[in-house]
């Protein structure tokens, strides 16, 4: 055997070979990857198809930044800067976010985790990555042909009834696309309930698992009700069916219930995952334990059982009655409550930690306080009387990209740099990605920022003209969008570069705990040479396997295990 | 481990260790992919409701406008064809080769019987759906409300819209269902499953009743609304 199973070690140990056989080289060929049923190859799949369409969805919202640099309506006709932000909306949403982090790194890292070869149901993950290329496929057809102009929110009767764009053709897209969503669910529950490696009990479980298990719940409980939903309004445009247009005796909230049942906890399928992968690096960098893992593991569920109850937040002004938009405001501080015991955990877990400030702890560092800043404004806006103010103005969508980019895409971020070696065996470390997390960091601010002042001073969302005195904040977020593009860019670079040119990182290169470490990286096509045997906490650093005098010997598989083929 | 170095028993997936954790993991799937079904129906169905409370009149003068027989008869169709998808479920288990016949022919026995009721129901369904159209209760085209005297006759057209959109995804899901069995019919002659080996047949069984019990709720939902309200009125 070569010497892969060593962990590094940078007081002078050998430097670490790459792998001689890996999932990457077990077969050849691009139907060796169109036909794959591994998922670790399905993750670069999705990693491919989803940056894609993050890049496409960026330029959607530089166009739209384009446009409000100046208060009058220059670059655009109203109609065509309506399809602009609903495209901009609905391919980050759909096509990027929502799988962003199960899709990859929770592919790659759910059975690496627990110990187990696979996924449930291999071929069913498969499938599910061939939903989202049909869906995305479709979406992208109804752009080139003309898009969408209803907003992503689609709500009726302007989408079933007046919007003269391809709503059917998207909707359409969407639903095939959910099929995506409920298979990686259906996929991550089971396996996490029957897959788990002896000894891997519940709470052993890395919190990135907790937080898939919610989010997989969300995904199999919430979808089906948007799915139905487009569906509904799918039925009304093509036959003319009666279902939200008031003017054939339909009810339109009855839509915007229906629609926010699912997209109200569709944002904790985003920033859920997110969470978990926060958690990993915090225990990483700070080398403890989390704090209080108990909590953090079951604050998940309980973000994922409240997320459940409270979509009526967004009907405050939309004919629901005081006592269910009471109701709805209490729930919505309820459900910030597991939220804010993640931070606080988060926090006392630094606490005397002996921090290593490394990208991934950048990005993660930046999550914390720009999910603090998105969360409590979104309380603001969970309350009745202030909503009545702040309601469709830039303080929302300054509050969402909090969460959804602050928050989600900066976690996506910071496990893709985690991750990467395990991923791809190779390190990327070093000035530039310190620099793509200062960049994203420094631009999102100045981004967002202006936007909440914008949207309190009555800015209204989805306007591509404005008042003279909006300028000067519209030209900072611009300034804002241009630097945070270029962080996002950066990665692309140096990542792809690392590919060739980054050091080999060898088995356990941040001497992080749990399972996935203890295996070759990239790992081989069955994971693991062995069946491990999982006989330590989570986040247990310096088990005795790994500062005795046999730290040369893996965890598990000390034995050259028979090929399991 | 030892078993790893054994050859993987046949029909045992690469990636399970037992034959027991795969049929868990496959019953599982099955089950939540069910709770995802009745999310998507529930959407419906919550859809309904708000408008039975909107519209009592119409949604009850709509209801009224259905044949009782002919829906109660179709149930009937319907719960037969489960009844024949438990033998092919039951001789999928027991692993059954009784008048001399494979066990793969008994299962075929099985999908056989719940293909002809599920073709009856659907065949019933086209000749109610065409007398919809006869009778110009076809939402969207040229619909005319059957009463007037009601407070707002115009909503029986959306009684109609969820009779049809309801309906509908019901036959949709057993169209997909049929269209399974036909390409399970085959694979089980070929002898595919066994005793040991029929997680596929078991979890198509809960599939197929879990399409039934939608049409149980579907049935007085649509049907019966009317009836009841005109006994005790
Ligand atoms: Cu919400």
């Amino acid at each position: 055997m070569s010497t892969t199973n060593q962990i590094q070690n940078p007081d002078g140990s050998p430097e670490p070979e790459f792998p001689k056989e890996h999932y990457l080289n077990a077969s050849h060929g691009l139907k060796s990857w169109l036909l794959t049923t591994d998922h670790k190859r399905i993750c670069i799949l999705y990693l491919v198809s989803i940056s894609f369409f993050f890049a496409l969805g960026g330029i959607y919202a530089g166009l739209i930044r384009l446009e409000l640099v100046t208060p009058a309506g220059d670059l655009f006709q109203p109609d065509t800067y309506n399809r602009v932000f609903t495209m901009h909306a609905i391919l980050m949403i759909f096509f990027f976010l929502i799988p962003s982090i199960p899709a990859t790194l929770g592919n790659f890292l759910i059975p690496l985790m627990i110990g187990a070869k696979d996924v449930a149901f291999p071929k069913l993950n498969l499938a599910s990555w061939y939903m989202y290329v049909i869906g995305a496929s479709l979406t992208l057809f109804a752009l080139v042909t003309g898009g969408v102009d209803t907003g992503w929110t689609f709500y009726t009767p302007f989408s079933t009834t007046y919007s003269n764009t391809f709503v059917t053709t998207v909707a359409i897209g969407i639903f095939i696309n959910g099929f995506s969503s409920i298979f990686t669910g259906v996929n991550f529950l089971v396996t996490i309930h029957r897959m788990r490696a002896p000894g891997m009990t519940w709470f052993r479980l890395p919190l990135f698992i907790w937080s898939h298990y919610a989010t997989s719940l969300i995904m199999v409980l919430g979808t089906p009700v948007i799915a139905i939903t487009l569906l509904l309004v799918g039925f009304e445009r093509m036959f003319g069916f009666g279902f939200f247009d008031p003017a054939l005796g339909g009810d339109p909230v009855l839509f915007q219930h229906l629609f926010w049942f699912y997209s109200h906890p569709a944002v904790y399928i985003m920033i859920l995952p997110s969470m978990g992968v926060i958690s990993e690096i915090i225990a990483a960098f700070t080398r403890k334990a989390i704090f209080g893992y108990k909590f953090v593991a079951f604050s998940s569920m309980g973000i994922a059982i409240i997320g459940f109850l409270v979509w009526g937040h967004h009907l405050f002004l939309s004919s629901q009655s005081v006592w269910a938009g009471l109701i709805f405001s209490f729930l919505t501080m309820l459900v910030a409550v597991p939220s804010a015991v993640k931070v606080f955990n988060w926090s006392a877990t630094l606490y005397k930690g002996s921090i290593d400030y490394t990208t991934p702890m950048f990005y993660a560092l930046g999550f914390l306080g720009l999910f603090t800043i998105g969360g409590l404004t979104g309380l603001m806006l969970g309350t009745l009387g202030l909503d009545i103010h702040m309601h469709d103005t830039y303080f929302v969508v300054a509050h969402f990209h909090y969460i959804m980019v602050g928050g989600a895409i900066m976690g996506y971020l910071g496990g893709v740099h985690f991750y990467w070696p395990k991923i791809t065996g190779r390190l990327a470390r070093g000035f530039w990605p310190h620099m793509s997390a200062l960049l994203i960091f420094v631009g999102f601010n100045l981004t967002f920022f202006p936007q909440f002042i914008l949207g309190y001073l009555g800015m209204p969302r989805r306007y591509h003209a404005y008042p003279d005195e909006f300028q000067v904040l519209h030209v900072l977020s611009t300034a804002g969008a241009t630097v945070l593009a270029l962080g996002y860019m950066l990665p692309g670079f140096y990542l792809l570069w690392s590919l060739k040119y980054g050091k080999v990182a060898g088995n356990n290169p941040w001497k992080a705990a749990g399972l996935e470490w203890t295996t070759t990286s990239p790992p081989s096509l069955h994971n693991f040479e062995s069946m491990p045997v999982v006989d330590f906490e989570p986040y247990e650093f310096y088990p005795p396997q790994y500062d005795s005098a046999e730290a040369a010997e893996p965890v598990t598989g000390a034995e050259p295990a028979p090929s399991t083929t | 481990m030892s078993s790893e170095a054994a050859a993987h028993p046949k029909g045992l997936a690469h990636h399970f260790e037992t034959f027991e954790q795969q049929k868990e993991s496959s019953f599982l799937g099955m089950w939540l992919f069910i709770c995802q079904e009745v999310m998507f129906f529930g959407g419906a169905f919550a859809a309904y409701v708000n408008y039975r409370v909107m519209y009592p009149d119409a949604m009850i003068a709509g209801s009224q406008q259905l044949n009782v027989t002919i829906g109660a008869a179709n149930t009937l169709v319907l719960l037969c064809s489960s009844f024949t998808m438990v033998y092919a479920v039951w001789a999928a288990q027991s692993g059954t080769t009784k008048w001399g016949w494979s066990n793969g022919r008994h299962i075929v026995l099985g999908l056989v019987g719940t293909l002809f009721f599920g073709s009856i129901f659907l065949i019933v369904k086209y000749f109610e759906y065409g007398e919809k159209f006869a009778h110009h209760l076809v939402p969207g085209h040229g619909f005319v409300p059957p009463v007037t005297s009601i407070d707002n006759p115009a909503a029986t057209e959306i009684f109609f819209s969820l009779y049809f959109g309801m309906t509908g995804l019901h036959a949709l899901h057993m169209v997909v269902g049929m269209a399974i069995m036909l390409v399970m019919i085959p694979l089980a002659l070929k002898g595919k499953w066994d005793r040991n080996n029929h997680n596929f047949v078991e979890g198509f069984g809960l599939y197929w009743h879990f399409v039934d019990i939608v049409w149980i709720f579907l049935f007085p939902f649509l049907y019966l609304i009317g009836e009841s309200v005109q006994k005790f009125t």
